[in-house]
């Protein structure tokens, strides 16, 4: 990456009162596709975007954690660069651009890529509506896989009693290692492995969930943003059109969602 | 198609076709007819691309995922998998018995899933066939020289469809591969506007379908010899009906009859079919071979669909439906083995479905809340249901870890493939003439495969005319002759 990055780097702007600490800095812009965004000092170009209510596509970002910079949807031209926006901070004058054919298709083609990685078989699978992989390949108008599927042959745990994961569909955003070691302290999940063999682990004397002490009500639980980390016999509770991403894509549920959470 | 991922460089420019990611088996219909010493019929086999590979698909996946994943089995009658998934696992979860609200919503689906099944069968596939006749011109006989020649049947026929894919869609969520049923009942209901708008039609589609009634009727008698005749196949009859003897196709009893009407049995619960019908294995086939246990092997087979249910219960309980059972029952003498009879009572079936539907809309559980039930948990669930094509089993264990240990299923196609080749062969004793496969003969094995409909690709996909393959192989098994046809997509 670049001297900009602050992958790996603890969560970078947390102000306690956000109006204020806005008020205390001058205001600095940069520019979005040819309009101008507000900055605070810190703040990644995803977050300052997001803040200002414009949409830059991401999967492994998340608000609540620190930025993981793995998938790549992010990524946008800042001053003629391919940079992540959610690791990259933005700065006075920069030029950045983000919804363009290129970048669109070069994100399609990324989630093509982890379409056909894992076993992602949308129509089957209970996390269809809610999934934020399926609602981003709705968004950049992905129609079809492109590519020969891996096949690989992954296996589903359904040793916990309330929780069970299903490996065909992880797509290694390590948002559940983060949540179950920064917030819930347990440090259940890892990733491990290279490459094409790369899979998430589970952290007991058998490898198996039930063998942890995982809970339901984990944050780690509750944030898988595909259909790999579900509850127990929830199924397809959820009517087709009452699904979050049924009537409202997710440019407008990402923002909605930020601006819920603050 | 799809591209190895190292070799697109630029995929944005390359063309994109939406593929399914798990795509159906498609494949030709084939069809081997075995000559002995005198190159006479010997016997004839149906080769179908089976489902045994969906059973262990379905192994080692969470239970409530199956209603939903074991739609992917049949491009044409989805809703029926739906359905005998959730009524297995409706005992899985500790609630054979589903809330009114839930029942109802389900029954409706399913009328609404026979209603348009059937209307895409009788008037898009086989309406051709019967109006312009066997020996026609293939490139003639199709939906769209119905709508030239005969334009008020095919646009019911498209209309009929039309409905039934609208019931299907409020209730199920979705025109195709609906969620709404669920192991213990059901997740939606319906509102008030939801039903005004089914009952706007619902008189017109009984009148259309007392019509296709009358038309089958009127085609059987314009050339009766021809249609008691043509590939008839004599057999036992096996469908579920209600405790009173009534036609049922959402849940009822199982009932066999023998080729003369006699009872073999009746009233057995679903949870024990597996003691009144066996399924064997053959090396040749990747199908199952079930029978009723108690007549054997040899002559144990039977029939399932529209045929064996109009003449495997006691009375249809809607007046119209029953009025046209009567008259289709003067042809059953006792029992009525026409092949193309199949057509005659599956339209009666579609005057039964419109009937119910209209009835139903009456009813307030359709919009009640009650949806979901809950029990003692158990570890194995059977849901038996009548899906268009005939008697449709589900068969499930499930792990304390709630993944599904052992899948059984037997399709209806299955079921019907003894009958199909009977009736096949009859064709070709007829109408096999010395050692070729003529185009009239292919012909005539079509219309013969089509009045069982059977779930092959051909069924779903080609409007008009099937990817089908004829083999002609004698004693020492060389093949002296082929003839196939490809798929014609409209
Ligand atoms: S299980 Fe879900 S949250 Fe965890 S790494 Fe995989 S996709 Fe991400
Ligand atoms: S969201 Fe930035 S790399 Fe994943």
């Amino acid at each position: 990456m670049t001297n900009e990055s602050v992958a790996k780097a603890p969560k970078s702007t947390a102000p306690s009162a956000p109006g204020e600490a806005l008020q205390a800095r001058e205001t600095r812009l940069f520019s979005l596709d040819g309009k101008p965004v507000a900055f605070t000092s810190g703040q990644t170009i995803l977050e300052a975007a997001t803040a200002a209510g414009r949409y830059i596509p991401h999967l492994c970002a998340h608000p609540d954690f620190p930025p993981h910079s793995s998938c790549k949807l992010c990524v946008v031209k800042a001053n003629g660069r391919y940079l992540s926006a959610c690791s990259t901070r933005a700065r006075e004058g920069l030029e950045v651009e983000s919804n363009t054919p290129e970048l669109n298709g070069r994100r399609r083609t990324l989630l093509q890529m982890i379409f056909v990685e894992g076993n992602h078989y949308c129509p089957g699978c209970e996390k269809s509506g809610f999934c934020d992989l399926q609602a981003l390949a709705y968004q950049l108008e992905m129609q079809n896989p492109h590519f020969s599927h891996f096949w690989p042959d992954r296996t589903v745990d359904a040793s916990h009693p309330d929780v069970f994961i299903d490996f065909n569909r992880c797509i290694f955003c390590e948002l559940c290692v983060r949540a179950s070691r920064d917030v819930d302290g347990k440090h259940i999940f890892a990733l491990t492995g290279r490459g094409i063999k790369k899979h998430l682990c589970i952290n007991s004397r058998t490898g198996k969930l039930g063998d942890t002490d995982f809970s339901a009500a984990d944050r780690a639980a509750n944030i898988c943003p595909v259909g790999a980390i579900l509850k127990k016999h929830v199924g397809f509770s959820t009517p087709i059109g009452k699904r979050t991403y049924d009537a409202t894509p997710i440019s407008v549920v990402s923002l909605a969602s930020l601006e819920a959470s603050k | 198609m799809s591209f190895a991922l190292e070799t697109a460089s630029h995929p944005e420019n390359l063309k994109r076709i939406a593929i399914d990611p798990v795509s159906r088996v498609e494949g030709h219909g084939k069809v081997t007819i075995l000559l002995d010493d005198n190159n006479h019929v010997h016997q004839v086999r149906l080769h179908i691309v089976e489902f045994r590979g969906f059973e262990r698909f379905i192994q080692g996946r969470p239970y409530w995922e199956v209603p939903v994943v074991v739609q992917r089995l049949c491009g044409i009658c989805p809703v029926s998998h739906h359905l005998a998934g959730s009524k297995a696992l409706d005992w899985v979860v500790g609630a054979p018995q589903i809330s009114p609200t839930a029942e109802k919503m389900r029954r409706l689906m399913h009328f609404g899933q026979v209603l348009q099944s059937h209307a895409v069968h009788f008037f898009h596939l086989a309406s051709p066939d019967l109006l312009f006749g066997f020996d026609a011109e293939v490139g003639k006989r199709n939906i769209l020289n119905v709508a030239a020649e005969y334009p008020d049947i095919a646009r019911q026929g498209v209309l009929l469809r039309k409905y039934g894919q609208e019931v299907i869609r409020l209730t199920a969520g979705k025109k195709v591969h609906g969620i709404s049923s669920v192991p213990g009942g059901i997740h939606k209901s319906l509102n008030k506007e939801e039903i005004a708008f089914l009952k706007q039609d619902i008189g017109q589609m009984i009148d259309w379908s007392v019509g296709a009634v009358e038309l089958c009727k009127r085609l059987y008698y314009s050339n009766l010899p021809l249609y008691e005749n043509f590939a008839r196949c004599e057999s036992n009859l096996l469908s579920l009906v209600r405790p009173d003897g009534a036609l049922e196709l959402y849940d009822g009893l199982l009932r066999a009859r023998d080729s003369k009407r006699k009872i073999i049995f009746d009233k057995v619960d679903n949870r024990d079919y597996h003691k009144v019908i066996t399924e064997e294995v053959k090396s040749w086939s990747y199908m199952k071979f079930p029978h009723i246990t108690a007549l054997g092997r040899e002559i144990g087979w039977y029939k399932v669909g529209p045929l064996a249910r109009v003449q495997n219960c006691d009375f249809i309980d809607t007046p119209l439906a029953e009025e046209m059972r009567q008259q289709f029952m003067d042809t059953a003498k006792p029992v009525n083995h026409a092949t193309l009879a199949y057509h005659w009572a599956r339209m009666i079936e579609v005057v039964h479905c419109a009937e119910k539907i209209r009835d139903m809309l009456d009813d307030p559980d359709l919009q009640g809340n009650d949806l979901l039930r809950q029990g003692k948990r158990a570890s194995e669930g059977i849901g038996i249901i009548e899906a268009p094509r005939g008697t449709l089993f589900h068969h499930y264990h499930v792990g304390d870890d709630d993944l599904v240990t052992m899948c059984n299923l037997i399709v209806s196609t299955t079921s019907n493939n003894q009958p199909m080749n009977e009736a096949i062969r009859s064709v070709a004793r007829e109408y096999l003439d010395g050692e070729r496969v003529t185009e009239g003969l292919l012909n005539h094995i079509e219309v013969a495969i089509r009045a069982y409909d059977p779930c092959l690709s051909c069924a779903t996909h080609a409007l008009g005319q099937m990817p089908l393959q004829v083999e002609l192989v004698n004693t020492d098994g060389t093949v002296i002759d082929t003839r196939t046809r490809g798929a014609d997509f409209i």
